[in-house]
């Protein structure tokens, strides 16, 4: 590899060709103030349109200042990063994007977490000139079940647009017009309810301003829980006790899951239940349509659909209705965990605590956004009452611990409460990009086989590689395993079986970028990949930790059969934990 | 739990599918396609968008980002007469504003805008290329040179009885 | 359409016609006369003679710069372009000529569109691309009617398609269409918008020389630029470097325009002085009144002065007088013309014409106007001059591309060349030249008004008032400057200040 000596403020360093001064800087340790760029390293995701012109630097021997996300060092480059004329431009360009945004902070979603908030304060920006009379981009706010956009907000960064193109594929976002007028979004201004959006999230998750958020449920939660006539019982996904902590000051990976439970009974739950339960439970019923298709096919059936695809996540589901409905009938029927755990905790539970449906309201606290919309899809409501009444996101939790004067660090570790809060290790791994799959590996092997596993750690499918491909040794039975994380890795492998050419027998497919560790509804990583991976490594950890590591040996899930559901796939589990699809592609009609 | 249903004339699914056939349904070709599109509808309403988006396979918003992109494409139907006032440099410096004014206020209408007769539509563009006749007009195919504020109302009336 | 573009009647004293050569001497539907004048004999030079490199060298030895804007050694460029290997390169020829008061590339195209056609493939041969591209405005429909009929006809005659002159060299031109972005002049906006996207620019580099036209190098010229290369390889670099100055030569078009008496296009060599062009080709000054400015480059120039008028006209002295050359654009302007009124019609034109990409260009530009808007009604401070002073180099300095880059020109060089005037605005509350319409006041002159009431009869607002054989009053707070009264006064009793 060719090598590069530049000098940064005085210091040398040699770099690797190609390297930006960016980059070359930050290994001098030099921080150059950074609002468009993005990269989330390790995961091939890299934002550098070179738009906001923030990251300006001096270089010598150049006439205009050269934006050091995209620049890339040249030998014997002599840079200054901070110099007057530097200090003066970025002040001044951070103005003008000041200029045409609103000030309205102190009701912004995103104040205290705002990329463009902790600029202003790092430039040192206390007035906008000329601001009484400067012409400021109006849009109207569109609200959608999960995302909320404020385009006021916009400030052209181009993140979410790469994101749902570049990354997801989904094409729901795109810039439209130009100059001042500029601004991202669906097509033809359309709400993005009747965009091909999935909701993933995503675009929420890189959003540096309060353009684009999380439709708030807090406040619903509060009038719930402040109800008397109501019980009110919560469940937490696998992914939340990986990245809660983070938002009160604790390092990425710090698990805290007794701290939340703890939390989430002072904030008067009146039960504390987990996802994880739910998630068993989905081994339970998606592993047996594997194993009940694998069988098929093995034994020569033509009319079986293989691979069986996940479907615990509900942006995936919504790609796959919008982009490949033809291959509807793929993706395992088994609902996702959260809807799983609803329509139990709405028939089986009420009937345990003599609560009728109506009086009961389930809240889930989710990494995810997509949850939101999915909570409420007609599929998952009886006579109007959804099975999930409102989905909170991770972030959404932390405001209310915060709100209500608790802090997280001091809280004692508590215990979920039972039945619905036991839950085993292949549970926990949902929340990370191989998890759903390694969880059914493990149980369809044991009762595929009739063997015990010895070792329940299948490293091969662990890792944050874009598409993984593993074969895993059912006693004799080679099964080819696939698994996806973004929606847009997920494409290549529709598009593989949707040419005949795929030869996998089970895939998983996570929208997010490492699976829901790195959900749409989760701290913001503020472009740092090592958090997400942090946390993933947390995942592991919890499962590791945990007595029962096969959802198949969840003594409640074992009992929930015995007492309610009689069998995998039996009648009522059909009713109650699957669900079906419906093409939502875009129709062209004759008028 | 329906799709998105995009309502079209059979007629006109047609025009816009051989147009995209014709440039191979490349991806690439978008500008092109719009080109023809637009050249055969007058303009370029979203659901003629959503078509080509399908046909050439890219995202409709891509398609709608590109069609706001470029001045040259609209989704607003023209007048039968669209006016054109040229505003570049050499027409402004000999008074094309005043002439713009005038316009507006004969026709009642601004620039983007058409008639609710559907007879005028106001629009300004770049240069022409035909600065020696600063200030230029175009309505239609038709040029004319040296227009001053008194000289509108002539031009209008060259339409009316058409 | 207008063919007759009224230039070529004008004094052909300094004038040389190298890129116009042929442009109304020549039917250019016709390829037998482009041949006739020694058309496709360079082409014919170039493959059967000279190496690819030689090609290059000849280029370079010309001393040609591209006549584009930046004036980037043409040469030089193509040399990069060959030295980056690929299976498919690409010539294109940046035919969306979008600067408002430009029109040379318009005439060459329409007027000899084969020179076009035979640099490309010169350039084509040289740097070892087979396929050329000319991306044009869709607002020129002859330009593009005479080029389709000129590739149609050059295929015919074997000179565009396979194995040109019996060698094995193959090269043909389509066409592609711009649909009005002037940021698609800038060479990566050209590309993507060739490429069916929005023709917004990237950062440079990669250079379109290495990653161009479909992540393939390719080479990006503009019509006047092609229209040197076939004259120079059949004349040979040292005829064509002997004309112009010493670091830019041979000749320049320009689209001689504004308040000039002859307009059109003019073609002289490099280094000919602004007074020259203006007055012994342009005629002087219509209707004798004073010159004021003339402003070269289009949006991304600046105003001159009669200061500069001596100025031998290059691409480093228009630079250094706070101007550039730009595609060739030349308005001048009279004593009638407001300065900060022009700066403000060029902003607007940045405003519209900026894609929104960086944000300096997409609301630096905005404020910049918005601020010059004040000032010309009015409500500007002195504090502002230097707002816009610093707001336009920020502008400069930080801008992603050439249009923003250079934007703020036209402001920084009329705040240098006519200050005073941007200070009438501001502290006076005045206009110099009367065309801010809010700093006119209309005055009835008493010992004129003889009372006949047909002003305050036109008045549109009531602004008048007056009893009939009594001098009439102009209210200042109704009157809306519309000039109705003035027009209308028979005793010149009505007078704007």
């Amino acid at each position: 590899m060719n090598k590069v000596k530049l000098t940064i403020d005085d210091k040398q360093i040699e770099v690797e060709k190609g390297t930006t001064i960016y980059k070359a800087a930050k290994q001098l340790e030099i921080e150059i103030p950074v609002l468009c760029y993005m990269n989330l390293e390790g995961l091939n995701i890299e934002n550098k349109p070179g738009g906001c012109r923030i990251c300006v630097v001096e270089v010598e021997g150049r006439n205009n200042l050269a934006p050091s996300c995209s620049t890339e060092v040249w030998d014997g480059m002599v840079v200054h990063t901070h110099t007057m004329r530097v200090i003066n431009a970025r002040r001044t360009v951070m103005e003008f994007i000041l200029s045409d945004h609103p000030k309205d902070c102190l009701t912004c979603a995103k104040s205290g977490n705002c990329d463009l908030q902790n600029m202003a304060v790092k430039l040192g920006i206390r007035e906008i000139p000329g601001q009484e009379y400067a012409e400021m981009s109006k849009y109207k706010t569109d609200f959608s079940p999960s995302i909320i956009r404020e385009l006021d907000k916009c400030i052209m960064c181009r993140r979410c647009e790469m994101m749902c193109n570049d990354f997801q594929t989904v094409g729901a976002l795109s810039a439209f017009h130009r100059g001042f007028q500029a601004a991202v979004g669906p097509a033809f201004e359309m709400d993005i309810e009747d965009s091909p959006c999935t909701y993933c999230g995503q675009c929420v998750a890189v959003c540096p301003t309060g353009a684009l958020t999380e439709k708030d449920h807090t406040r619903d939660v509060i009038n719930a829980l402040s109800d008397p006539t109501k019980k009110v019982i919560v469940q937490t996904a696998p992914a939340v006790r990986a990245a809660l902590g983070e938002e009160f000051g604790m390092e990425p990976g710090t698990l805290v899951t007794g701290k939340m439970v703890s939390a989430l009974r002072r904030l008067g739950f009146d039960y504390v239940f987990d996802t994880d339960f739910a998630a068993d439970l989905t081994i339970m019923e998606e592993g047996t349509e594997l194993l009940d298709r694998l069988t098929k096919f093995l034994a020569g059936d033509k009319k079986v659909k293989l691979p069986i695809l996940t479907s615990c996540c509900p942006a995936w589901v919504s790609f796959f209705e919008h982009n490949f409905p033809e291959m509807k009938d793929i993706p395992s029927t088994a609902r996702s965990p959260q809807q799983m755990f609803g329509a139990i905790a709405k028939t089986y539970f009420a009937d345990k605590i003599s609560t009728k449906r109506e009086d009961l309201v389930v809240v889930s606290i989710m990494p995810c956004l997509a949850k939101k919309y999915e909570a409420q899809r007609d599929e998952f409501k009886v006579n109007g009452n959804p099975d999930v009444d409102f989905s909170i996101s991770t972030r959404e939790l932390a405001h209310l611990i915060k709100e209500a004067n608790l802090d997280l660090n001091k809280l004692p570790d508590e215990d979920f409460d039972k039945p619905l809060g036991e839950s085993s290790g292949a549970a926990v791994i949902f929340g990370t990009t191989g998890g759903v799959i390694e969880a059914a590996v493990r149980t369809a092997y044991e009762l595929h086989t009739g063997i015990k596993l010895d070792k329940l750690d299948f490293e091969q499918l662990r890792g944050f590689e874009a598409i993984r491909k593993a074969t895993v040794d059912f006693d004799g039975t080679p099964i080819n395993i696939g698994i996806a994380h973004g929606l847009g890795n997920a494409r290549k492998l529709l598009e593989e079986i949707k040419a005949g050419k795929s030869e996998f027998h089970a895939i998983e497919i996570m929208s997010c970028p490492g699976g829901c560790i790195g959900g749409g509804g989760q701290p913001t990583h503020h472009g740092d990949s090592s958090i997400l991976k942090a946390r993933a490594k947390a995942i592991y950890a919890e499962d590791a930790g945990k007595p029962i590591r096969k959802s198949h040996e969840n003594p409640y899930i074992i009992k929930l059969y015995e007492e309610f559901l009689g069998k995998p796939m039996s009648e009522k589990a059909h009713h109650l934990l699957h669900t079906c699809y419906f093409d939502k592609s875009r129709k062209i009609e004759i008028d | 739990m329906s799709n998105i249903k995009v309502k079209v004339k059979e007629k006109d699914l047609n025009t816009i599918k051989e147009i995209c056939k014709s440039f191979d349904n490349k991806p690439g070709e978008l500008i092109n396609v719009l080109h023809k599109t637009q050249e055969s509808f007058g303009y370029l309403p979203a659901e003629v968008q959503e078509v080509v988006a399908q046909e050439l396979s890219v995202p409709v918003a891509k398609v709608y980002g590109v069609v706001t992109f470029y001045s040259f494409f609209t989704m607003l139907p023209k007048g039968k007469h669209p006016i054109s006032i040229c505003t570049g440099t050499a027409c402004y410096v000999r008074g094309a504003e005043n002439v713009l004014q005038e316009f507006k206020r004969q026709l009642n209408i601004e620039v983007g805008q058409t008639t609710d007769d559907g007879k005028f539509s106001l629009s300004c563009l770049r240069c022409v290329g035909a600065c020696g006749l600063a200030p230029v007009v175009q309505v239609g195919d038709k040029t004319y040179g040296r227009v001053s504020p008194e000289g509108v109302k002539e031009i209008l009336a060259e339409y009316s009885e058409k | 359409m207008i063919t007759n573009l009224g230039g070529f009647k004008m004094s052909q004293h300094k004038q040389i016609r190298i890129a116009l050569n042929n442009c109304g001497v020549i039917d250019p539907e016709n390829i037998k006369e482009y041949i006739a004048r020694d058309g496709y004999v360079a082409l014919g030079k170039c493959l059967t003679e000279m190496k690819p490199q030689d090609v290059i060298n000849e280029i370079k030895e010309s001393g040609l710069r591209g006549r584009g804007g930046g004036g980037f050694p043409t040469g030089l460029k193509w040399e990069i372009a060959s030295k980056n290997h690929a299976d498919q390169k690409y010539v294109v020829c940046n035919a969306d000529e979008g600067d408002p008061g430009a029109f040379m590339d318009r005439s060459i195209l329409e007027g000899d569109p084969h020179a076009v056609l035979e640099a490309m493939a010169i350039c084509g041969y040289s740097m070892g691309a087979t396929k050329g591209l000319v991306y044009i405005r869709a607002e020129y429909p002859l330009a593009i009617k005479r080029l389709k009929v000129a590739i149609e006809q050059a295929r015919e005659y074997g000179l565009l398609g396979k194995k040109l002159f019996e060698t094995d060299f193959d090269f043909d031109i389509e066409l592609r269409y711009g649909a009005g972005a002037f940021v698609c002049g800038e060479e990566t906006s050209l590309i993507h918008s060739m490429e069916g996207l929005r023709g917004e620019p990237t950062i440079k580099p990669p250079y379109p020389a290495e990653k161009g036209y479909l992540g393939k190098p390719t080479n990006v010229n503009n019509v006047e630029t092609y229209a040197n290369i076939p004259i120079i390889l059949r004349k040979g670099a040292s005829w064509f470097n002997k004309i112009g100055t010493e670091k830019s030569k041979g000749t320049k078009v320009f689209a001689l325009a504004g308040k000039v008496k002859n307009v059109g296009l003019v073609e002289v060599p490099m280094g000919t002085t602004l007074r020259e062009v203006i007055y012994e080709i342009g005629g002087g000054i219509e209707n004798d009144k004073k010159f004021k400015a003339v402003q070269t480059g289009g949006p991304s120039g600046g105003c001159l002065t009669e200061k500069h008028l001596d100025t031998p006209i290059d691409f480093d002295n228009l630079l250094a007088a706070g101007s550039m050359m730009g595609s060739g654009g030349m308005i001048v302007m009279d004593e009638d013309n407001c300065m900060v009124s022009v700066a403000k019609f060029y902003l607007d034109f940045t405003v519209e014409e900026s894609c929104g990409k960086c944000s300096p260009c997409r609301i630096g530009n905005k404020r910049l106007y918005e601020l010059l808007d004040r000032i010309t009604q009015g409500k500007g401070e002195l504090s502002d001059l230097q707002r816009l002073r610093n707001m336009s180099l920020v502008i400069k300095d930080t801008s992603l591309c050439g249009l923003g880059q250079t934007s703020p020109n036209p402001v920084l060089s009329t705040l240098d060349n006519f200050y005073d005037e941007y200070l009438a605005h501001v502290t006076d509350k005045k206009c110099p030249s009367g065309e801010c319409k809010d700093l006119m006041t209309y005055f009835v002159i008493e010992e004129n008004c003889v009372g006949c009431t047909a002003c305050a009869r036109v008045c549109p607002v009531g602004a008048i008032t007056g009893e009939k054989k009594e001098v009439h009053y102009i209210n200042p707070e109704i009157c809306i400057k519309c000039g109705a009264c003035e027009e209308r006064c028979k005793f010149d009793a009505i007078i704007v200040k």
